[in-house]
Order: C-alpha cells, then structure tokens, then sequence
C-alpha cells in the first residue's frame, strides 16, 4: 500500500524519507531541462525580473534573484522593502506585472498558490495564520497532499470510506511524529487559537512541513517569538535543510541573518539593493546607506 | 492623464480578459441591432430574424427617458448604501425598508397637510395619518394631492420623509449597529437583515399590507412632431388637431425653433410632473451633497475613512462622528428617494424599499463601493438596462437583466466602474 | 456537547450486527447531541400539548394535531438548515438563495412529474426521476451561480444568490414561460411541451405523499373515495376511535418520513464534516488563504460542496413544497423571507453544528414560527375583545379614551406580521449577544478517525493523551 510509504517510524525514516524525495525531484527536474531558464549554478528559486504595483505605486520594482538549491537564504529590507510583496508574486497570491519566476526549473508564473504549494514550494506567514477554530492536529492534518478523502466521493461512500481512515490512520502517526520533533505534542488537542504567538510560529512550520516541501519561505519566522523558542525554530530549520531542504528567510532582525544563512538579498524601495555573503553585505555603503547607519 | 490609463485598462482587459471583450462584443452587438430596429432594417435568415426589426423613435425615447427617471431615483438610494458600505464595511440590507419608512413618514405628512389644505383633516387625522390605512376616509384624489395644486403638501412630505429617516438611521445605528462596530461585515449583515425585517413589518402593522393609490392625476407635458416640426402641448388632444392642422386657441401648444425634418408626425415623449420633480430633486440633492463633500472639512474625513478606516483612525478623524455623518447623509438620502419614487410612481405599499433594494445593490455594485458618483451612474445604468432592455424582452424579465449586469460586472470588475478610482 | 467522533470503532460498511449500532447511538446518547434534540423536542411537546389544551377546544386530536405540526415544521426547517450549514456553517460560503435553489428542485420536479395532458404539461416519470431531477438541477443551477460568484467576497456571493432566487422567483411568475415547447425548432429532436403554469402555479398529482398514502389507501391519488387497504382498516380505525380523523393519520406519518430524511441529511453532513473533505472545508471557512497555501485548490472544494448543499436544498424544497399537490411563486417557500427563516433558525441553533442546525430548526419552528400564532389563538380565546378594528388608526383611536380592548384586539389579529418583528429582533439580539448561536461554532474534530488515539506509542508518553487506542488497527503495522 501506498500508504506504507507515508507513514513512517521516528526522525530517521522521515529524514531519509525527505532525502529520497528531493532526489526524485532531482532527477524530475534533469528530465525538465527542455524548458528550463537560464540560472546560475544549482538555484532552486530562481526570480526574474519581477514587478508588481498597486494603484500607481510599484511595491516591487524589476527585481531579480535566485535561491541556491540546499541553502539557507535571507532576504532583509526595511519595512515596505517589498519582501512580502515578492513572496505574495513567488506564490501566486498576487500576479506579477512583469517577470517570471521558475522554481526547479519549471515556469510557475501565474500559477495558481495551490499548485504551487504541491510543486513542492511552500510558504508561511508573517503574521501566523493558523486555522483557530481547528485543532492542532487538524491544523497538520490538513497539509499532506493527495489525500483521497479529499476526493467527496471517498468521504461519503460506504464502500470507498475504509481507505480514507486507513490512510488517515497513517497520517495520524506522522502527523504524531511531527508534533513530537517540534515538542508540540501537548497541545495537540488544543485549538490553535488558544496558542501562544511562539506556538503558532512553530505550528506553521510543522504544518507546512506536512506537505513534503523541497523548498520553504519563510516570512519572519521569529517574530514576536521568545528566545529559547527561537532556538528551538532555527535548530529544526538547520537539520531539515541538512536533509536537502531550501529555505528563503525573510527577517528584520539582522544579526540572525548575518548569523544563519549563508548568503543574503537586501530589498530597499522595491528593488534588490545587493547581493551576496554576509560579510560582503556587511561592508556594503548602499546597504548601509539604506539603514542610515544602524548596526548592521 | 487618467484616460489614457483607462484605455491601457479596456487594452488590457480585452486581449487578458475574454469574458470582458466577449461582454463588449455582446454590447456592441446589441447597439447595432438597436440601430437597424430605428431603422426599420431586417437581417434575416432561414426565417429566423437575427438582426434589427422594427422600433418607433418615440418608443426609444420613452424607454431612455423612463430609465433615466428610475435610475435617478435608484441613484440617489444608492448613495446611503454605497456610503455605509465602505464606511462602515458593510452591506445593509435594512437599506431598502429605510426607503420604505421614509415614504410612508413623508406621504403620511403630506396627505396631513393636503388634508388640512382642503378642510378633510376633520376626524380622518389618523385614517391620513395611515395614509389611507382602511376605509372610509377621503381619498387621494379628494384631497387632490399632486405637484401643482399642493406643492406645500407634497414639500413638506419631503421634508419630513429625509428627516423621519435620518431619525429612524440614526436611532438604528445605536440600538443595533454601534454595539457591533468590532464585529465582521458578515454579522453586521445578518443582523441588518434583523433590522430590516423588523422595520418591514412595524410598518405593515402600522399602514396595512394593502398597496394604495397615493396622488391625484398631475399634469403632463407631451413633446410631438407635428408635420415635421417639434412641438410642445400639455394635452394629447391638442397634437392631434395640431397634426390635423387646427391648433386649438385655448391650449397650451408651443412650435419648438429647431430644424425641420419632413412631415414627420408623431408622438415621441410624455413628461409628468411627478417625473420631472423626481428629476430635479434629485439632481438638487445629488449635486448639494457634491458642492458638500468637496468644500467641507467632513467630505475630506469621509473620503479618508471610506478608503482606509484604520488610517483615517491613526490621524485623528472623529471617526464616530463621520460615522453619524453618514447615516445622516445616506438616511435622509434614502428617504427623499422613497418618498420621491412613491410620488412617481402615485402607488405606495409596504414592500417598496425591499424590491428596489436589489437593483440599488446592482447599482451601487456596477458604480464601485464607496463611490458616490459610481452610485449615481451605476443608478443611472441600471434604470436604463431596466427600461432599454424592453426593446428585446418581456417586461417581466426587465428585472433579471438588471440582476443579470450586475452578475456580469461582479466577474469581469469586481471593483466596479469607479472602484479604486476615487470615493466619495 | 460536541460532536466529536466518539467511537473509533464505527465500521464503514453496512453495521456487521445490532450491537454496533446500538453500542453508536447509546455513544451519541452519553455525548449528549441526540439527548440534547429529544430533551429540546420533549419541551416542545409539552408547550404544544398545552397550547393545544388551552386553545380552541378540538380534543385529542386536537393535541396530536398540534404536536403533528410543530414536528412538520421541525423537520421542514431542519433538513433546509442542514443544507444550509454545508455551505455557511463547514465552508463559510454565505447563501442567501436558499429559496431560489428550492424553487429550481420544485419545478423541475414537477415539470418532470407533471402529466402530459396537464396545463400546463410536464413529462409524466414516476415520482424518484422526479426527485433525482430536481436535486441534479438545483446542484446545476448552484455549479452556474458558483462558478462566477465564488471568486468573490463574502458578501458579494450573498449579493449574487438573492438576486439569483429573485431572478428564478420572477421568472416562474413570467407568462413568457406558462406554457412552451422544448427544441421546437431542433432538428431530430422531438417536441416537448412544458410549462410553469406562470401565476396559475402547476399542479403535482404525482408527489412524495403518494406512497405515503398508499399505505392506507388502495387508490392513494384520491384518498377520499375512502378504499383503504388492510392495513391503513386497522391503524385509521384504531385512531378514528379514539378521535383522530385519517388525514391527521397521513400527515403524521408523512412527517415520519421527513423526520426520516433529516436523519439523512444529518448522517451525510457529518460524514462530509469528519473527514479529509471537511477538514479542507473547514479551512476555507478559517482562512482560505491558508489553505491555498497549503495546496488545496479551494474553488475546486467550495464549487463541489455549494452543488451538494443546492441539491439537497431542492430536494428539501420538493418534500415540502409537494404535499399540497400544487404550486405556484407566490408561495411563502420561495420568497426571499423563507431564506431568512433558514438562516435565522441556523443562526439560533449555531452555524457549524448540525445538532444546532436540527435544534435552531426546531426552536425557529416551535417558538417564532408556530408559537405565536397559537398564542394569539389562546389569548383571542380568554380575552373577550369583540371585533377587532381593521385598521391601526380604528385601534388606536380609542386608546386616547383608555380603552385598550380595540388595540389589543388589532394586535392579536396581526400576530401573523407582529411575528416577523419578532423574528428581526431575534435575529438582532443573537448577533448581539450570541454570534454563535446556541452550540456555537462546530467543535467535532474534522478526520474520519480520532486524531488523539495514536496506532503506536514511540517514545515515552510526556504527558501525551492517552494512547492505547490501537486495538483496531492492531495488525496494520505489521505487513
């Protein structure tokens, strides 16, 4: 059974799990070269000349960039830099102007969020936006793909209804598992609304986890998180990208960035202000400019 | 400036967006087929008539000039909703029995006042009071109520239709609304369906169910060709002689001094007083709350609040102030339309406001919410598809077209047709 | 009072044994829904016994009559609220066409239905082509109003579907449409005629109460030529006996029908609410955004639930708006008003809960619905007001002398508008007080299985919930 394959024992088979899986898309994606637009090196992401404006003011401004497979990315700014608004265009919440962006190597240019989120790239939110009225299982539940009992027909039918609990029976163990790697399982019962700003953060990340993503956005993941939370966060986010995963990390705070990722895009007014390791961007003037002198 | 990006948009809207320029064609489509029926021009196939027919030129005028007359009316209900929706982020669905309460508190003073004028206030204070609620009492053509023989009458009954409905808005807005200013537009809804009815059926409890006449017959204008010329007369009777060639001496019959065009005699346009006062109130009111928005401190603070309530908020305008502001502006908007469509209309029941409450949304919707010129042209649209649309279908499917534009609209611009352009 | 998947072990297929099924409703009895619904309709029953009692003396009957009718309405209600709550309850989606979708179930129900012969004509297929057709035509007339509306806000689908159930609402009452022929003018194909009957309504001579009748009746079709079949001699003699005449006898048991129905609904609904379908449904009604994100094609979902939720409407609809045999789009069933009441009862019982859903259904029935209009029949009865004036001003004029009879006469006499006051100010005083109605917003857990019991323990149990819930899937682990 098909499900077999889903329902795994402990971190280990997850993360060899995960592996086996990016290889595949690996491998999907050398079959994909045909159509594949020019990238530097191994990128994942790659952004292309993006632009988007609302009502005559450009919020995005050409901007172009790309995310190495396997890495750990940071994309920092001040506020109405125009970060979210390029995750928005990345995603398809918000349709571009102008520019393309591929991801793997496939054009997904005004695809529609959700086919987006199962080509594998999945995003989470500023503010979280945990679903409150349901559960923190539901909540991880709800993410993995290609459930049949999302089909009406499967989850009404006598018959055809004995499948759906055996799969979400499956589910219901890695689902279990996740919550225990991000030490959640104690509120798995609860409603995610009654979850602390910190929770919720952690519960977005395991959620979107469920979904067997190749690459995540991440869109400030540590605000208003406490520290030993944080910790906590950037622990889980090194060993999944240790597993073949690849993060774009959206973050004010700057010595995090400087920290953690290993190369970094400074957005300012729209456009991409520089590019490069953090050292580099460190002792970069325009970027130093554009935060007037703060401690960068 | 602004064109030029309006053509970008029809540009763009035609080669990304099919179900826009398919709507296009179809409007063209209809255009022409309008101009080949005035042309009396047939374009047939198979026995099947696909194009044009036959359309008399005073048909068309009459139909454009009806539109014109219940899209104002339309227009100027439409403004209270428009506004309250976007200041108040939600759709109230209490709107059309505000109408209603207006017409009835109006009618209720005028026949009060007609009533006194002609001496039959005398023991019928309450039957006018209902106006009309029962038997027994004078009637509207015993107390000749209409525009010429009792304007006082029929003003005052304006009058108090505005401020009996900026009462009924405003005490509204604190019993039910302003205990839930915090709460999604969603539940505001639902309760003005509460709200509306409530209000409904306090009025059938008060005036009766029945649908009463309200006016005595008015006087009309009728614009005819008369042998080729245009002329102005107040009776049918004076245009037929004068098409006869025998102008009556005592009638009112003016030549018009434009140009000639044959012998060409027909009747093309009937003009009542109730019309052209529906008319020229509501223009008067609609172009006052303009000169109003535009010069006061208020319009600028509605303006903000209806774009961004928050902002508006964080820069220190009274919000509840522009709040009141609003009910007051879009009650006694309400209740000067309700009161002026009844008096057009000469009939008046207590379902009035509710079956003019859909088409004032699909006006207020095609204009673009918050939009109070998007609201008049939206009115103004939807009276005319309302009325043109007769040219194609049985007038009992008048409705569903306009229902049907608004449909179209809501898919192909969400945003209406001012939307996201200017408000207020 | 949640309505949380208790029994882990409820099989799929048909119950293997009694027990099971016995074991399933003694859960759902210790969790308190179906105890809720028989302590609510218990109540019910005592205040209507009473009215009964109190009012026009009509006898025993006269109870079985009243409680007979509060149980119509209740179920009537409660299958529309149902339906409802797919759509505004599990997905967030806001229709306010209820009508307009029940009015499209029954007519083409009837067009289906109807005799050939008839004026106006129909097709003349038995009773379940009938049924079947008008669930698959109002599901299509819901796929035609979703495909644009559902890209839109809230309020904007609410917008569209009341101007879509005024648009079906007129254009039943067109003369255009009275009488016409299908594919006149097709090639091949043969000439149909159909018609609405315009004002002049359309009769149904075949309906959901014929096979009701043909219990008791050998020729159900005309039940007053009295030729009853052995078994409609016994139970309409037992009950003639003690009072109660044979159409009670027949309207009672229809209600057990539709009473039978609801059961239905209820049963789908959950079954549509405890699982991966629901779940997704549920975050639509959460955050759609979210759910996009997470890769779920949420138009896809909200299309397939709003067709399911309209077929069920006009099935609704058909069962009861066919009982009389007749009708036409005058009748209260399609008029905007009758959405209202839908919601409303919703609202009362908990927009989300379907227990609140069958309990709102009963409520709105019982108290604003039929309550007062037997109040006002009481009160007519123990008050001697004489003649009631016709007119508020004939009420009111004698107040001003303190004579308060002629008013309150007048009031009792328009019980039947003072009721939709009081249906507005209910309304009102909900969204006030309580948003969420009775059982608030849906609380069942939405999986087919219970998320808390895991197959297997890994780990040591840090306070984990209990977890010894594998019994069922015992062996599954193992291959």
């Amino acid at each position: 059974m098909t499900d077999d394959g889903t329902s795994v024992e402990g971190t280990a088979a997850t993360e060899s799990d995960a592996a086996a899986e990016s290889g595949n898309r690996e491998s999907a994606t050398a079959e994909r070269t045909a159509d594949r637009l020019d990238e530097p090196g191994d990128a994942s992401l790659v952004v292309d000349d993006l632009s988007k404006s609302f009502g005559g003011i450009d919020a995005v401004d050409g901007v172009s960039f790309s995310v190495e497979r396997g890495s750990l990315t940071g994309l920092i700014g001040p506020n109405g830099a125009g970060k979210s608004t390029t995750f928005n265009l990345i995603t398809g919440v918000n349709e571009p102007d102008t520019g393309r962006v591929s991801f793997e190597g496939q054009d997904i240019t005004g695809l529609r969020t959700s086919d987006i989120a199962n080509e594998g790239l999945v995003r989470t939110f500023q503010i979280a936006r945990e679903l409150e009225e349901m559960t923190v299982l539901e909540n991880l539940m709800l993410a993995p793909r290609g459930q049949s009992g999302e089909k009406l027909v499967n989850a009404v039918t006598p018959g055809l209804r004995g499948r759906v609990r055996e799969e979400e029976r499956a589910l219901r163990e890695r689902v279990w598992e996740t919550l225990e790697l991000f030490e959640i399982d104690h509120l798995a019962e609860e409603h995610a609304g009654n979850l602390s700003g910190g929770q919720r953060k952690l519960l977005e990340l395991a959620r979107a986890l469920m979904l067997d993503p190749s690459m995540m956005l991440l869109d400030e993941p540590f605000a208003g998180v406490n520290p030993t939370l944080e910790e906590k966060l950037l622990d889980r986010v090194h060993e999944l990208r240790e597993e073949g995963l690849t993060f774009l990390l959206v973050e004010h705070d700057m010595d995090l960035i400087m920290e953690h990722c290993e190369h970094v895009i400074v957005m300012h007014q729209g456009q991409v202000l520089a590019e490069g390791e953090p050292a580099d961007i460190r002792s970069n003037d325009r970027v130093i400019d554009a935060y007037l002198g703060e401690d960068i | 400036m602004a064109t030029t990006e309006r053509i970008a948009d029809v540009r763009l809207a035609v080669t990304e967006r099919p179900t826009t320029a398919l709507f296009g064609a179809f409007v063209v489509l209809l255009a022409l087929d309008l101009v080949f029926k005035l042309l009396g021009f047939e374009l047939t196939a198979g026995g099947a008539s696909l194009l044009g027919g036959s359309l008399r030129f005073g048909r068309l005028i009459t139909l454009v000039w009806n539109g014109l007359v219940v899209g104002l009316g339309i227009g100027l209900a439409g403004i209270g909703l428009s506004m309250t929706y976007s200041i108040l982020s939600f759709a109230n669905f209490a709107h059309g029995d505000y109408i209603t309460s207006g017409a009835f508190a109006g009618w209720a003073v005028a026949w009060l006042v007609a009533g006194f004028g002609s001496g039959a206030l005398d023991g019928n204070v309450l039957f006018l009071a209902t106006v009309g609620f029962g038997s027994g009492g004078p009637s509207a053509g015993e107390l000749s109520v209409n525009v010429l023989q009792t304007p006082f009458a029929i003003f005052s009954g304006l009058v108090v239709a505005i401020l009996a409905t900026v009462a009924v808005s405003l005490l509204l807005d604190r019993l039910v609304f302003e205990p839930m200013r915090d709460q999604s537009g969603i539940a505001l809804l639902i309760a003005s369906i509460g709200v509306a009815l409530a209000l409904r059926y306090v009025v059938v409890f008060v005036f009766g169910a029945r649908n009463r006449g309200l006016t005595a017959g008015g006087a009309k204008l009728i614009l005819a060709g008369v042998e080729g010329k245009l002329a102005l007369a107040t009776q049918r009777s004076t245009i037929i002689r004068a098409q006869g060639g025998d102008v009556p001496a005592d009638a009112f019959y003016t030549e018009l001094p434009v140009l000639d065009f044959g012998g060409y005699s027909a009747e093309l346009l009937t003009v009542t007083s109730v019309e052209l006062t529906l008319v020229v109130t509501s223009l008067a009111l609609m172009y006052g709350l303009h000169v109003t928005l535009q010069r006061t401190k208020l319009g600028k603070a509605m303006r903000a609040m209806a774009d961004n309530e928050d902002l508006a908020r964080v820069t220190g305008i009274p919000t509840e102030r522009v709040v009141r502001a609003t009910w007051i502006i879009g009650g006694g908007l309400a209740g000067a339309s309700g009161y002026l469509i009844a008096l057009e209309r000469g009939t008046l029941a207590f379902n009035l406001g509710w079956l003019l409450l859909l088409l004032i949304f699909a006006a207020v919707i095609l204009g673009g919410i918050g939009s109070i010129y998007g609201a008049i042209v939206g009115g103004i649209l939807i009276g005319l598809t309302n009325s043109v649309s007769l040219v194609w279908i049985p007038s009992s499917f008048s409705t569903a077209a306009a229902f049907a534009i608004m449909i179209v609209v809501l898919v192909i611009r969400p945003a209406g047709l001012y939307g996201g352009v200017t408000t207020a | 009072m949640s309505e949380s998947d208790t029994d882990p072990s409820e099989s799929d297929g048909p119950p293997s044994d009694g027990r099971s099924a016995v074991r399933r409703l003694g859960a759902q009895l210790q969790d308190g829904d179906a105890g809720l619904i028989a302590l609510v309709m218990a109540g019910i029953y005592v205040l209507f016994t009473i009215f009964a009692i109190l009012g026009p003396s009509q006898g025993f009957e006269g109870v079985v009559a009243a409680i007979q009718t509060v149980t119509l309405w209740t179920a009537l209600y409660a299958m529309l609220v149902l339906a409802l709550n797919l759509h505004w309850g599990y997905a967030g989606l806001f229709n306010i066409g209820v009508a307009g979708f029940m009015a499209v179930g029954v007519y083409t129900f009837a067009a289906l239905t109807a005799p050939t012969g008839a004026t106006p004509p129909g097709l003349g297929l038995p009773l379940w082509v009938g049924i079947v057709g008008g669930m698959l035509m109002a599901a299509l007339a819901g796929a035609l109003v979703s495909l644009p509306a559902l890209r839109l806000r809230a309020d904007y689908l609410a917008i569209v579907t009341v101007a879509f159930s005024e648009i079906v609402r007129l254009s039943l009452l067109s003369t255009t449409f009275e009488e016409f022929t299908l594919f006149s003018s097709v090639p091949f194909l043969p000439d149909v005629p159909l018609g609405t009957g315009a004002g002049r309504g359309i009769s149904m001579p075949i309906n959901p109460t014929i096979p009701v009748k043909s219990i008791y009746y050998t020729n159900p079709q005309n039940p007053a030529a009295g030729d009853f079949t052995a078994f409609g001699e016994t139970v309409i003699t037992a009950f003639r006996a003690v009072g109660v005449r044979q159409t009670v006898v027949v309207s009672l048991t229809y209600t057990l029908v539709l009473l039978g129905f609801v059961a239905l609904f209820y049963w789908l609904l959950r079954r549509i609410g405890n699982s991966p379908f629901g779940r997704v449904l549920k975050a639509i009604r959460e955050d759609e955004l979210v759910a996009n994100s997470l890769g779920k094609d949420t138009r896809m979902f909200k299309i397939k639930v709003f067709m399911v939720g309209c077929a069920l409407m006009g099935l609704g609809g058909i069962l009861w708006e066919t009982q009389r045999g007749f009708t036409d789009p005058t009748s209260t069933t399609f008029r905007p008003i009758q959405t209202f009441y839908i919601f409303i009862a919703l609202i009362i019982g908990g927009a989300g809960s379907n227990t609140g859903g069958v309990l709102g259904g009963a409520l709105f029935a019982a108290l604003l619905f039929q309550g007062p209009l037997y109040v006002s029949r009481i009160l007519s009865k123990f008050i001697a007001t004489g003649d009631a004036p016709s007119t508020f001003a004939g009420a009111l004029a004698p107040v001003a002398s303190l004579n308060l009879t002629p008013f309150v006469a007048y009031t009792l006499q328009n019980v039947s508008s003072l009721r939709f006051v009081l249906v507005g100010v209910v309304l009102i005083v909900l969204m006030h007080r309580r948003p969420t109605g009775l059982l608030g917003h849906r609380k069942e857990v939405a999986s087919s299985i219970d998320l808390g019991k895991r197959t297997s323990r890994t780990g040591p149990g840090e306070g984990r919930p209990a977890t010894d819930g594998g019994n069922d899937v015992g062996g599954e682990r193992d291959d």
